[in-house]
């Protein structure tokens, strides 16, 4: 174990306080997910309107959330507003907002395209068969949208647990700034500390996402046509 | 058969369709009688989907009237859905849904649209899967079933609502060679039960055997119109001679025999 450096995980309570920033990284994330969910579906029916304005407008979001790396909107949201405007916002707040907004892309981008994915003649067969516009949505569209959508979502899910770790740059305590306390505070004792924390990070984040990865491509499966 | 065919189901009087500025119908007329079968041929691009979309009024129309034993077929007008019930329509690509099994796509309109009762509608849902020959594929999704299968459950999908006509385009165009048979043996035996129908089709010995009446459709109007025997064998218009020459190959060997 002194080889590989773990034995630093096993002293005082250095376990229960990567778990603890686990916690953290999936408590972000949760909580930026149901936003981006929410507001994506909204941003995504939007999208699917013709109206010329709201497609530049939509246009050019989807664009800034593109090139923009997440790590400077984070720095943008968090130390520049501080800056600018005098707020008082926590670095968490600063993450969720900054998550949302990229996750409300993605989503809406998703939602936009398993839409217009169903054929029209889909429609067509369901009002031929003397259906209603209500009841060819609620019968055939949205139960074929959102087979299309929850796979695709769920893969959105893991990529922003992953992408969380970015926040300990703005100084939230999660489980890869944990870590680093960890390394830093046994580089005496566990000179190779570096290598079995971050191996049991990276465990962390599987077992996190792998079970969420595994219902996506199950749910696939099962549903693809 | 004059006599039974007296009862006047659908009447197109003067239709006139165009998209923007191209017309693609131009003055359509059309009388169909209950248990009539029309075919309706023509080269592509000459309106014949777009004549049976406007008979179910999935487009909107310029000019002229459409209408269902006397009420007016109106894409927008709210009794539009009552009317559909009365038109069972098969398109090319088969659109099944693709969510639903065998059975829960032809009972989803009954119960929904008819408010039958489930009991009702699933026996004679079977009863015409019986007849198809495709019972046993039920409780089967659209992605496990052929083409030809996917054709018979669409068309059972729209006899089950028990419609007083039937409107068929090109139900067999995207077929496999050996799978139009047992579809178009499907329709055959609806006309002989007397069914009433519209059939756009491009399989030619199928439009003889199966209609009483030919449209021959070209440039959005109707260039002619008889009875199959005469229609196939002595064409009266340049046209349609044309057309019908395009099903004929000359041979380019020779073989001595
Ligand atoms: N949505 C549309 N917008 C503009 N033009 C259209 C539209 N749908 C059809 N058309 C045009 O209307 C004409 C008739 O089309 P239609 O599909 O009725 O032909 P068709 O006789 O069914 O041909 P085919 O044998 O190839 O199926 C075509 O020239 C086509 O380009
Ligand atoms: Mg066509």
């Amino acid at each position: 174990m002194q080889a590989l450096g773990i034995d630093a995980l096993f002293r005082g309570s250095n376990f229960l306080r990567l778990l603890g920033g686990l916690g953290v990284t999936l408590e972000l994330s949760l909580i930026s997910v149901i936003f981006s969910i929410l507001l994506g579906i909204i941003f995504g029916v939007i999208m699917t309107f013709k109206n010329p304005v709201v497609k530049v407008l939509s246009r050019i979001y989807l664009e800034i959330v593109r090139i923009m790396p997440q790590m400077v909107l984070l720095f943008v949201v968090f130390f520049g507003t501080t800056r600018l405007f005098g707020w008082n916002l926590s670095a968490e707040a600063a993450c969720v907002i900054v998550f949302t907004f990229w996750g409300t892309a993605e989503m809406g981008d998703l939602v936009r395209g398993a839409v217009t994915a169903i054929p029209k003649h889909q429609y067509e067969s369901s009002y031929a068969l003397g259906m209603s516009k209500a009841q060819t949505y609620y019968h055939i569209i949205v139960p074929q949208t959102l087979r299309r959508l929850i796979p695709l979502s769920i893969n959105l899910v893991t990529r922003m647990i992953k992408t969380t770790s970015l926040v300990m740059m703005i100084g939230v305590v999660e489980v890869l700034k944990v870590s680093q306390q960890i390394i830093e505070a046994n580089r005496m004792t566990s000179p190779n500390g570096a290598f079995g924390i971050y191996a049991v990070v990276f465990l962390l984040y599987f077992i996190a996402c792998w079970p969420i990865s595994l219902l996506a491509g199950h749910l696939e499966k099962k549903w693809s046509n | 058969m004059a006599e039974l065919l007296k009862e006047e189901l659908l009447r197109i009087e003067h239709l006139r369709k165009a998209y923007d500025n191209t017309v693609v119908l131009k003055d359509i007329s059309l009388t169909v009688h209950k248990g009539e079968v029309i075919v309706v041929i023509g080269p592509s691009g000459c309106g014949k989907s777009t004549l049976l979309r406007c008979i179910n009024g999935l487009e909107p129309i310029q000019g002229g009237k459409i209408t269902l034993r006397g009420q007016e077929i109106d894409g927008n007008s709210k009794d539009i859905a009552q009317i559909r019930q009365k038109l069972g329509m098969v398109f090319q690509n088969y659109e099944l849904f693709p969510h639903k099994t065998v059975l829960q796509n032809i009972m989803l309109a009954p119960m929904k649209v008819q408010k039958r009762p489930k009991d009702e509608v699933e026996a004679q849902a079977k009863q015409l899967l019986e007849r198809v020959g495709l019972l046993e594929k039920k409780d089967s999704y659209p992605r496990q079933l052929s083409g030809g299968q996917k054709q018979r459950v669409a068309i059972v999908r729209a006899l089950c609502m028990n419609p007083e006509m039937m409107l068929f385009d090109e139900v067999t165009a995207a077929l496999d060679p050996e799978m139009v048979r047992e579809v178009l043996d499907t329709i055959l035996e609806l006309a002989k039960a007397g069914g009433t129908m519209i059939i756009v089709t491009h399989e030619m010995s199928f439009a003889k055997a199966v209609s009483d009446r030919v449209l021959f459709l070209d440039g959005g109007e109707i260039v002619e119109e008889a009875v199959p025997e005469k229609f196939f064998s002595d064409p009266q218009t340049e046209r349609a001679k044309r057309f019908l020459r395009t099903f004929e190959y000359d041979a380019v060997k020779h073989h001595d025999i």
